[in-house]
């Protein structure tokens, strides 16, 4: 007897796709998070720490994040707890987001006119208050573009979590595939599903950047 | 428990590594001179005034950057194969990495190609030169050159996004690194160790395209910066 594909497998593609979105959150807010202090020591004033954190983010963006994965699943694994795939794909996902979303935002700190900084500089603003108060509500408003196209590569990076068997979309289509056999239309479903879930971010990121090409004519 | 790391029982594995990191950079090779030609047509395609071309092309493009590479390449492994053409591994890995990088190629392509202004084809055309001979010397040659890093940056991510074929098998490095763990049972180490030679693939593949860079954009090289 066949098995064909049916409401209910849509249903469990449709979990899938929740988990997918779980994952994706939480890797853009703890890789946000990362990338936000990756930031902070790329354009620190001390050159050590620029240095250590340009190797990081070197040697992040050179690695595969499916290798990454592997590293975080079977490493935590050597602490002799069970790991749940949840939080080998967060971790991973996090470290992955951190260099890329870094040397993003460290890009956009560095778009912000130098003038800028010498002014705040002039009214005896610290360091500090120049950067949160001057630099950064600028640096904002050019790395919002880029960051949201990178929010849809963390959305499809998700989908390497299905590799240490957490079961999110990509899993999920793999599981129904293996019983009922419809390649075409299982993965169709899946990717009309991711796509459903990035077009919108592209097609915002791409307003937000004419937007501010506008504003800066 | 303590665990004591133990990468000694990789060492007999050196070749295999080996093998697995001459295919991950066949693949690369592939891919990236299939997807350079595609991406370029691809380009031209989507700056064409017949609206179905442009379309078209705009379609292929948000498909491939909007689903994952894995999904990709499931659909066109398992799919072809439920078809009845069953593809070799290395084949369907080939055909889908191109499928996936000629879409990028092409928006870094089309990016580089409205830079170009409309002035200088004009003054191609009223010194009578071809349409191809415009489309290659005045709009591509220089559109390519100001895209050059953007483009290598794509194939070098394309290159680790390469160990996403393990999955269907392709003996790659993650693939072999995957036989080895289950050999050694050192997974950890396993994939500490492959880590580091992606770096090195990643760093040679900047290497030749910053050589292929300094022969093919001759004006670039003296200027030290693209026109």
């Amino acid at each position: 007897m066949d098995i064909v594909f049916n409401w209910s497998y849509f249903g469990y593609l449709l979990y899938g796709a929740m988990w997918t979105l779980v994952l994706s959150a939480l890797a853009f807010v703890l890789g946000g998070a990362a990338g936000f202090l990756v930031m902070l020591a790329r354009t620190a004033r001390s050159r050590l720490i620029r240095q250590i954190s340009l190797v990081y983010v070197e040697v992040i963006q050179g690695t595969p994040l499916l290798v990454l994965l592997f590293i975080a699943y079977f490493g935590l694994g050597i602490f002799g707890i069970e790991v749940p795939p949840l939080v080998a794909a967060a971790l991973s996902l996090m470290i992955n987001a951190s260099a890329f979303l870094g040397e993003i935002w460290k890009g956009c700190v560095e778009a912000v006119p130098r003038t800028q900084r010498e002014a705040a500089e002039c009214l005896a603003l610290t360091r500090w208050q120049a950067f949160v108060d001057v630099i950064l509500p600028q640096a904002a408003r050019i790395a919002t573009p880029p960051t949201v196209g990178f929010m849809v590569q963390m959305l499809k990076n998700t989908s390497l979590a299905s590799v240490v068997g957490f079961v999110e979309l990509t899993r999920a289509a793999q599981v129904i595939n293996n019983s009922t056999i419809q390649p075409f239309l299982v993965f169709g479903i899946a990717g009309a599903m991711y796509f459903i879930l990035c077009y919108p971010l592209t097609a915002w990121s791409r307003s937000l950047e004419r937007t501010l090409n506008v504003g800066r004519r | 428990m303590r665990y004591e790391l133990d990468f000694s029982a990789l060492a007999d594995y050196w070749p295999d590594f080996l093998h697995g990191a001459i295919v991950t950079l066949q693949l690369t090779a592939i891919a990236t001179v299939l997807g350079m030609a595609i991406g370029t047509l691809c380009a031209i395609g989507s700056r064409s005034k017949r609206r179905w071309l442009s379309r078209a092309v705009g379609i292929y493009v948000e498909i491939v950057r909007n689903t994952p590479f894995l999904i990709q390449i499931f659909f066109l492994y398992f799919g072809l194969a439920s078809a009845g053409i069953r593809l070799p591994v290395f084949t369907a890995a080939v055909i889908a990495m191109v499928f996936n990088v000629a879409a990028y190629c092409s928006e870094i392509i089309r990016a580089g190609m409205d830079t170009v202004h409309p002035g200088q084809i004009e003054a191609a055309q009223s010194l009578g030169m071809s349409t191809p001979t415009i489309y290659w010397d005045v709009i591509l040659r220089p559109a390519i050159e100001r895209v050059y890093p953007a483009l290598t940056g794509q194939f070098v991510l394309m290159m680790l996004s390469s160990s996403v074929a393990s999955q269907i098998s392709t003996e790659e490095l993650t693939a072999v690194a995957n036989n080895v763990q289950s050999f050694t049972f050192r997974s950890f180490e396993t994939f500490v160790a492959i880590a580091p030679m992606y770096l090195a693939l990643a760093g040679l593949l900047k290497l030749g395209f910053w050589l292929f860079g300094l022969v093919a954009f001759p004006r670039r090289r003296r200027l030290g910066t693209a026109l």
